[in-house]
């Protein structure tokens, strides 16, 4: 059988790996996917959490699966803003790589 | 519960046949493995592909869950709407793979060993946790009627938030329409 801990490691494991990308690739593209494997990861430990709590009526926590499906909803709006604000900058100076964008580094 | 033929009654009815450790390790394994195909991969519309599966291996994990509406969500706006933004734009921008540039090592090496205490520290963290040894209770209730009871509650308890939602993305829609508009000169 499949504990809770099984989950919230791969949960873990996950979210490390969206870090990961975070820190280390260069393309803002790449970045933003890496940011929502991070997000993905954190609803994953909401679901597993969520199923686990079983209420007095034999039913999951349904809490959590309400808060699941918000950030789904601000993780959608949050890449439609992000993609939006890297065609301006592509428009601007035709690079999407990190590297090329220092104008505000001290 | 509709009689669908997707779910035959006794499945839904007996959770724990579906959590089977099996089928677990599998999907986990397909989501991890495709998630650092996204991070590893050089063409931007290879990671984008990968991602697809990614997602497509959590909505596996959410339903093994018993969150059916959580896993049909995951593959309609994730595996869907979200990946279709994300390869529409790469198109649009030509991005072509990274050439290969030179490599900063100490940054790479940096950056790997965070991500690598971070893992630990949340092993750690569940390896002392209890609870987290206990295996899933059954659910000795009736049948999951999960759409309801999310909708129910959405619509109750959290009406407030998910108006407040609704701004939320009407607002993204006029920032990105105003953000991609071409500059009046």
């Amino acid at each position: 059988m499949t504990t809770l801990g099984d989950y919230l490691l791969v949960s873990g494991i996950l979210f490390s790996i969206g870090f990961a990308g975070v820190m280390l690739r260069r393309n803002l593209i790449v970045i933003l996917m890496s940011l929502e494997l991070m997000l993905n990861a954190a609803n994953l430990s909401l679901v597993a959490f969520s199923r686990f709590r079983v209420d007095p009526n034999g039913l999951p926590n349904y809490n959590a699966q309400v808060f699941v499906f918000f950030v789904i909803t601000v993780a959608a709006a949050e890449v439609a803003v992000g993609l939006a604000l890297l065609v301006a900058l592509f428009r601007a100076r035709q690079t999407t790589d990190v590297k090329d964008i220092s104008s505000l580094k001290f | 519960m509709l009689g669908s033929p997707f779910f035959p009654q006794s499945a839904i009815r007996n959770p724990q046949s579906i959590m089977s450790p099996f089928l677990f390790w599998i999907f986990a394994l397909l989501m991890l493995v495709f998630g650092a195909a996204v991070v590893v991969n050089r063409n931007p519309v290879a990671s984008a592909l990968s991602l697809v599966v990614s997602f497509l291996g959590l909505a596996a994990l959410f339903m093994s869950l018993d969150a059916y509406f959580l896993g049909i969500i995951q593959v309609l706006v994730y595996a869907g709407a979200v990946m279709v933004l994300f390869l529409f734009i790469i198109m649009l921008l030509d991005l072509r793979a990274e050439t290969r540039r030179r490599i900063n090592w100490l940054a790479t090496a940096g950056g790997i060993a965070v991500a690598l205490v971070l893992l630990m520290q949340i092993s750690f963290v569940v390896s002392r946790f209890q609870l987290a040894r206990q295996t899933f209770p059954a659910l000795p209730g009736s049948t999951i009627d999960d759409v309801r009871n999310v909708g129910a509650l959405l619509f109750s308890n959290y009406n407030l938030p998910f108006q407040i939602v609704g701004v939320l993305v009407l607002v993204a829609t006029i920032g990105v329409v105003l953000l991609s508009r071409r500059e009046p000169r």
